[in-house]
């Protein structure tokens, strides 16, 4: 076999492998010991983290408001910038809205405005927590 | 008693694809998505004549009216037609000029935060207000509206929304997105002047925008389904489905994938997505969600603007996604509603048949640009025939 055939033929190997996993990951049911947590550590543990819709309960397709509530060593953290991010993994796609926190509500609390769930299924939210404490993140999980 | 054990087994199979064969999750992606899910038509805080049924009156007046043209001979309905869906099953539409995209049917738009297939106005109203001034559509302009209502409807106007303003010496025709003569003639009002026909035009989409609140979904075949499905019954008469239609079902909320976007009541999930479809040939190229953000957030018209009556209460314009390669040739989820008895299909009706759109959904050919968020489904023949079977159910 000729070098540029051998290439060809990786390339539609690879092609395919890319192909076939990505099919599975859209149709295979979220896994199941999926962390449903809606309170935690951030990744680096800088922060707990805890996080509650004003909607409930949760509705596809309807705007609705998430209270984020932050603490570092027990205490509430009243500094702190929020930025959201997220989508869903088995689809590709982020978040159909760019949801945005309207700052400190009190006692280590957030607001974020503007969360939509527009399919069903499951959906990461991404908070991104940055204070004189550090940088730092905590992914959710929610299933619709 | 122990060949007892075989009966419910034996049933089961005879029982083949009947109804009672759905899922407890199949049955609740059902209820999900039938006319008896849909909430009441929300409320519209930008338009403060929303609710107002002599502005409705008026507006559906003001949809039929060809005087509302430059050449006489295009009203909204030209294209929007009543007995058919409010759409006029051409590839692109046809007014004064050809358009690039296709007529939408307009069932349950009050329900859609964003018109255009791609979203680039945030209410009815400012959508009214776009095919108004379109040189291929109605080729109007502002002050020649103005100066019509005056004429035709000066009482019925007042009625609703207080008394015209003066409208002597207005330039016969002049508006900021009509010829070169007419936008001229636009610059050379005085600013105050231009806000007073603005505030008419708007007055114009506002009425307009009541009327559309009334065109809603009606029921299908399976709605009719269901409903007899929610109650534990067995659905009778032209509610009960076939053998074939419930296979569609299936895989519509299924392997398919369909539901992902097309849910909910209205079958869609408001949103825009990159699905592949290929560009029609010889328009130019189209970004469609893309392209739309600068025009929402410019447009005079938009829910922050000074004529909307929102004051501030405009989440979907707040919160909207500006930025991102999911939004390049993003276009709306059509609803599916009626939708097997109005081809053809897709923004510019790019897809002539049904049989076409299910070929698309199985090929999930890449995107002319940006990444295509449909991923291939191999449906088998008889997949596809269940498929169309059961589109064919969501037809009034
Ligand atoms: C020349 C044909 C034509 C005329 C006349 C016309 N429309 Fe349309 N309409 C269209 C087309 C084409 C689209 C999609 C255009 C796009 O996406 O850019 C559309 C889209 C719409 C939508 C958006 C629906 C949705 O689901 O997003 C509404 C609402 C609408 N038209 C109402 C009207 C009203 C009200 C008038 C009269 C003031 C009107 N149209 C006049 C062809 C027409
Ligand atoms: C990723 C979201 C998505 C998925 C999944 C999806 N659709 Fe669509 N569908 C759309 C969008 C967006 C359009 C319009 C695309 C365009 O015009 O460019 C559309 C258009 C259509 C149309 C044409 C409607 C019209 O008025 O033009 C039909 C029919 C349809 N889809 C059926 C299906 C079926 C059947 C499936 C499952 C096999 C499916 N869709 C899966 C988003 C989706
Ligand atoms: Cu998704």
């Amino acid at each position: 076999m000729s070098r540029s055939r051998l290439v060809i033929v990786a390339l539609i190997a690879v092609i395919a492998v890319v192909a076939a996993w990505y099919l599975m990951r859209m149709m295979a049911p979220p896994p199941s010991d999926l962390d449903l947590a809606r309170e935690k550590p951030s990744a680096a543990g800088l922060y707990h983290v805890a996080i509650e819709p004003e909607l409930q309960p949760l509705e596809q397709g309807r705007m609705h408001s998430w209270i984020v509530s932050v603490q570092a060593n027990g205490a509430p953290v009243t500094d702190a910038t929020l930025t959201v991010d997220g989508g869903m993994p088995q689809h590709g796609h982020g978040l159909p809205t760019q949801p945005q926190s309207t700052g400190h509500v009190g006692e280590g609390r957030y607001r974020i405005d503007g969360v939509r769930f527009n399919m069903g299924g499951w959906w990461v939210l991404k908070i991104g927590i940055a204070s004189p404490a550090g940088s730092d993140t905590a992914e959710f999980n929610i299933m619709l | 008693m122990r060949r007892l054990a075989w009966v419910p087994l034996i049933l089961a199979l005879l029982a083949g694809c009947n109804p009672s064969s759905l899922t407890d999750e199949e049955k609740r992606v059902v209820a999900s998505l039938s006319l008896a899910a849909l909430p009441p038509v929300p409320d519209d805080p930008s338009n403060r004549f929303a609710a107002s049924r002599a502005a409705a009156a008026f507006g559906a007046t003001l949809f039929f009216d060809t005087d509302l043209s430059a050449n006489g001979e295009v009203a909204c309905a030209t294209c929007h037609k009543v007995d058919r869906q409010f759409q006029d099953d051409l590839p692109l539409a046809k007014g004064i000029g050809t358009t690039d995209r296709r007529t939408m049917p307009l069932a349950g738009v009050a329900w859609s935060p964003w018109q255009f297939w791609d979203g680039r106005r945030d209410s009815l109203w400012s959508q009214a207000l776009t095919p108004l001034e379109d040189a291929r559509e109605h080729g109007a302009d502002r002050t020649m509206l103005a100066q019509l209502l005056a004429r035709k409807f000066g009482d019925r106007y007042a009625s609703i929304f207080g008394p015209l303003p003066d409208l002597s010496g207005l330039p016969e025709h002049a508006g900021p997105r009509s010829d070169a003569a007419g936008q001229a003639a636009w610059a050379a009002m005085d600013e105050g002047r231009r806000r007073e026909i603005d505030t008419v035009f708007v007055n114009l989409g506002k009425a307009i925008a009541a009327f559309e609140r009334s065109i809603v979904p009606t029921q299908t075949r399976f709605d009719r389904f269901a409903s007899a499905l929610a109650k534990d019954e067995e659905p009778q008469g032209d509610a009960a489905f076939s053998d074939l239609e419930v296979e569609g079902l299936k895989l519509f909320v299924g392997k398919g994938q369909c539901v992902n976007c097309h849910n909910g009541p209205r079958f869609t999930d408001d949103h825009f997505h990159n699905t592949g479809v290929p560009a029609a040939p010889g328009l130019p190229p189209d970004r469609g969600r893309a392209q739309a953000v600068a025009q929402f957030d410019a447009d005079p018209f938009n829910c922050l603007g000074p004529y909307s009556d929102a004051a501030g209460k405009c989440d979907e314009l707040k919160f909207a996604l500006r930025d991102g390669e999911e939004l390049v040739r993003a276009f709306k989820t059509p609803s599916l509603r009626g939708v097997a008895s109005r081809p053809p299909y897709m923004h510019s009706g790019q897809i002539p048949t049904l049989q076409g759109v299910i070929d698309h959904y199985s090929h999930a050919p890449a995107a002319p640009e940006g990444h295509s968020e449909v991923q291939a489904v191999i449906f088998t023949d008889r997949g596809r025939a269940a498929l169309i079977a059961f589109l064919k159910t969501l037809d009034p």
